[in-house]
């Protein structure tokens, strides 16, 4: 087999795999000798539900490495332009099924940005106390996963999930469901919480630095985990920008960019918290940007609850059955735990959309998967695919 | 950073030989996007990107839009005064004409190192049928790879230049373009007992078919054709013969 | 085992040997007195079956949404671990039971059935959701299979969206039941004793604008309209 032959690999890749094919193959090169080519996923343990990558193996090293997608491809756009606008709301919900809330928010945004609608202050601050408890939730979970990856099997988990319960109950509490919570409207939010909610809200919020400090005190300064963390899968701030990557594996790089700050949705700029930076861009620089994000949203709770106003949920003038915005297109943005999530609608004045998009930041946060592996071994992918976070019914959709 | 039109200025001064046309919006956001020659969209986009005044170094969001032949109707009224003397009477001459569809690619760019944006630029293909070809930005903003592959595979826009044009959601053996407005999808719409709403009709279209022998129920057809309208009816209510196309 | 479609097992299995005692010949009563006397007193059937109910070993298999509440279901507050089904296999050849967790799509189909061909007998199956059940609110998607029991046959079907852990362990209790009350021998023997059963299922290909075949008939016919 030619040089040339090896980047026709693709072309074979693409049979294998299939259903009836094998899930091992040994592919010959004059450079590298034996290599192998391994499909991991869609059935496995690491790959966070239903990924695929296609990894071609030197020995234990990766060579090459494709992703492949759409194992869970449920034609959320498609479902979205055949129903109201109203009426995708619970679609996004199973976009990113760990932060429901944040989903609702970023479509919110996107129809308010759309129609003009105002949004009352006592909202806009559920809103942000919604969003930041989600983003516990995420990176708790995320964390345990992480570990999951790197071997740990299950103990760390256990913690993260012990906290989701505790603030998924909250949610339950308020909307009605676990996880699916529907929760925000075009125009504000749809149940007002009780007293009772908030004071359980605050005692959770206030309880949380324990739970970091406990898991920081398991896990942080673990000799394994620095062992197989640091230095493993480097990103450079350039490549990252081109590759349009957001969220905390784009500020693990050092690029000062969330979008709480820059575009100030919401009450963001009314609140006081900082943005964590990462200087190596490593899998470490990941996992702690994450339990440093986490320390922050609790201040962002924390002021939240202090300055909660009283006042209306809705905006009066809110509509929500016939709603037509006028023809128009808008693209709304919102940070989610994973990065840049984004809508883009265009309205032409009927009281479906016409284009539906979701800006799906677990996808686009892939693009550089292939090049933050290469050389590293196979079981360092396992552990850069969970420092990335993705959720697969975003990336497919 | 400048407005959408001083933009345009500015690439039509640097391109003369391109057309820069300014898309207005309407809506509330009047987020404007600029089309752009697909000849030398890639020139633009570079320039959009290195330029120091903008450094739009960041593409974020790329979408296809599915712009179908639509059928205008023009009134042409013209004034015919009266023979007889009295009120001149306006006529009216209607003509339709078919605006041929089109496909788009919309990208939303913005800069992390200047903080500002979004600028929208959008590439429109000849037609929906055979010239389906753009440029592909993805060696301008790598962000575009997974996001031009997906609409390859879902609306059929052939990026020339991706380094990796595949399909990205659907099987590699899918024939169809899902996203176009016209996609007609397989008909496995059994009744069952849950159904409500939408899928209740498909439900009844399908059994109708069903019983005309167009489906075999046992049996999936690829693509059936769609069921008119008026076929939708339940099946004791519609005599067999109409639900045949 | 190969993968090619088939409609009847591989290796042959012995058939159930005609005119084995019956099990449960004497009277609970009677066995409830023998066991205060320290005597216990079962039949071969319901030893086997008590040792399978209890140690259900699930695929380690997300497919969407539920998947999460499958994992909440594993962790410490609900605790699956009480009804002996802790030990999430990722290897299909090790385990008991395929949670199918989550919309199964047309492109995921071939593999979910695949998985379940690779799943020795006996196997059980657990359509968890609503997306599992019928598509759910994907429904109307192109690429969303209406329901894996059109492909593979289901036991348990559990609705919701997602379905709360705990109605995932009623699900798991139901199918302990569904164990204990099996048969090894006779006429409605359970399916893994059955020779003419079959144990793996056609696989669909992917077609041009869908699945070929999309369903399987042999698993599953549409309920009639009502004839209203």
């Amino acid at each position: 087999m030619s040089c040339s032959d090896f980047n026709d690999l693709d072309a074979e890749l693409t049979a294998f795999g299939h259903p009836g094919g094998s899930s091992v193959r040994a592919v010959h090169d004059q450079f590298h000798g034996d290599l192998l080519e391994v499909s991991m996923g869609p059935q496995h343990p690491s790959t966070h539900g239903v990924f695929r990558m296609v990894a071609t193996l030197d020995g234990e090293q990766i060579v090459k490495l494709k992703p492949v997608f759409g194992y869970l491809h449920r034609n959320h756009e498609k479902i979205a332009e055949n129903t109201t606008y109203l009426g995708s709301m619970p679609y996004t919900d199973r976009l990113d099924y760990l932060c429901s809330m944040s989903t609702n928010w970023a479509y919110a945004l996107a129809v308010e940005k759309l129609s003009g609608q105002a949004v009352p202050d006592r909202a806009q601050y559920l809103r942000i106390i919604m969003a930041e408890l989600t983003r516990l939730v995420n990176h708790a979970c995320l964390v345990g996963f992480l570990f999951n990856d790197l071997g740990t099997s299950f103990t760390p988990l256990l913690y993260a999930f012990r906290e989701r319960e505790k603030i998924i109950d909250l949610f339950e509490a308020l909307s009605g469901s676990r996880m699916m919570c529907n929760y925000q409207r075009f125009g504000g939010c749809r149940v007002d919480p009780t007293p009772e909610w908030l004071a359980a809200a605050r005692t959770l919020v206030e309880n949380f630095p324990r739970f970091l400090d406990e898991y920081e005190r398991m896990l942080t300064g673990n000799e394994i985990m620095l062992a197989r963390t640091q230095g493993i899968g480097r990103l450079d701030p350039a490549h990252a920008v081109n590759a349009g990557l957001t969220g905390p594996v784009l500020r693990a790089s050092g690029v000062d960019y969330d979008l709480r700050k820059v575009d100030g949705y919401g009450f963001y700029p009314r609140f006081d918290f900082r943005v964590p930076l990462g200087a190596q861009g490593d899998t470490y620089d990941r996992y702690m940007l994450r339990i440093l994000e986490m320390r922050e949203s609790v201040k962002i709770l924390v002021q939240a609850f202090r300055d909660l106003p009283g006042g209306p949920i809705m905006d009066p003038k809110a509509k929500l059955r016939s709603f037509r915005p006028k023809a128009g297109e808008a693209y709304g943005r919102l940070e989610g735990p994973k990065g840049e999530l984004g809508f883009y609608l265009i309205s032409d004045g009927t009281p479906n959309p016409y284009r539906y998009r979701v800006r799906p930041p677990s996808l686009i946060n892939l693009t550089l998967l292939e090049e933050m592996c290469l050389g590293h071994t196979i079981a360092d992918a396992v552990v850069i695919l969970g420092s990335i976070d993705i959720v697969l019914g975003e990336v497919d959709r | 950073m400048e407005t959408v039109q001083q933009l345009r200025d500015r690439l039509a001064a640097r391109f003369p030989a391109a057309r820069v046309e300014l898309v207005l919006n309407p809506g509330v956001a009047a987020e404007h996007s600029l089309r752009l020659d697909a000849a030398l969209g890639r020139d633009i986009a570079l320039f959009l990107r290195d330029d120091p005044a903008l450094r739009l170094d960041y593409c974020s969001n790329v979408t296809g839009v599915d712009w179908p032949d639509k059928e205008i109707t023009d009134v042409v009224k013209t004034t015919v005064p009266d023979p007889a003397g009295g009120p001149p009477k306006i006529v009216e001459e209607k003509s339709v004409h078919v605006q041929p569809g089109c496909l788009e690619a919309v990208y939303h760019l913005y800069s992390m190192s200047l903080k500002h944006g979004p600028v929208v630029i959008r590439l429109r293909t000849g037609n929906r049928a055979d010239a389906v070809t753009l440029p592909s930005l993805t060696p301008v903003w790598r962000s575009c790879d997974f996001q031009e592959r997906e609409i390859f595979d879902l609306f059929g826009i052939v990026f020339a230049g991706h380094p990796d044009l595949r399909r990205l959601l659907m099987w590699d053996e899918f024939k169809d373009h899902p996203m176009r407005k016209d996609y007609v999808e397989p008909d496995d719409y059994e009744w069952e007992p849950t159904a409500h709403g939408a899928v209740l009709e498909r439900a009844k279209a399908h059994q109708l078919a069903a019983v005309a022998g167009v489906v075999d129920p046992g049996q999936s057809s690829a693509n059936p054709p769609k069921a008119a309208p008026g076929s939708t009816t339940p099946a004791t209510t519609a005599p067999v013969k109409e639900a045949k196309p | 085992m190969s993968d090619a479609p088939q409609s009847t097992p591989a290796s042959p299995r012995p058939a159930p040997a005609e005119g084995f005692p019956a099990a449960g010949n004497i009277s609970d009563a009677d066995r409830e007195e023998l066991r205060r006397h320290g005597i216990l007193l079962t039949s071969l059937e319901e030893l086997y079956n008590w040792g399978r109910s209890n140690s259900i070993w699930p695929l380690q298999f997300g497919l969407a949404c539920c998947a999460i509440e499958m994992i909440a279901a594993a962790t410490a507050r609900f605790d699956i671990a009480r009804f002996g089904a802790e030990i999430f296999r990722p290897s299909p050849r090790q385990a008991d039971l395929m949670i199918v967790s989550g919309t199964v799509t047309k492109k995921m189909a071939p593999l979910v059935v695949r998985l379940w061909n690779q799943m020795p007998e006996p196997k059980y199956c657990i359509a968890m959701g609503a997306c599992a059940i019928s598509g759910g609110p994907f429904k109307q998607g192109y690429n969303v299979l209406k329901g894996i029991d059109r492909l593979i046959p289901v036991d348990i079907y559990i609705p919701g969206c997602p379905p709360r852990p705990e109605a995932l362990l009623n699900g798991l209790i139901q199918l302990q039941k569904q164990i204990k009350g099996e048969k090894l021998t006779g006429p409605d023997a359970a399916r893994h004793t059955r020779a003419d059963l079959p144990s793996e299922y056609p696989i669909p290909a992917y077609g041009a604008h869908d699945l070929e075949p999309a369903k399987n008939p042999a698993v599953w016919t549409p309920p009639a309209p009502p004839s209203a």
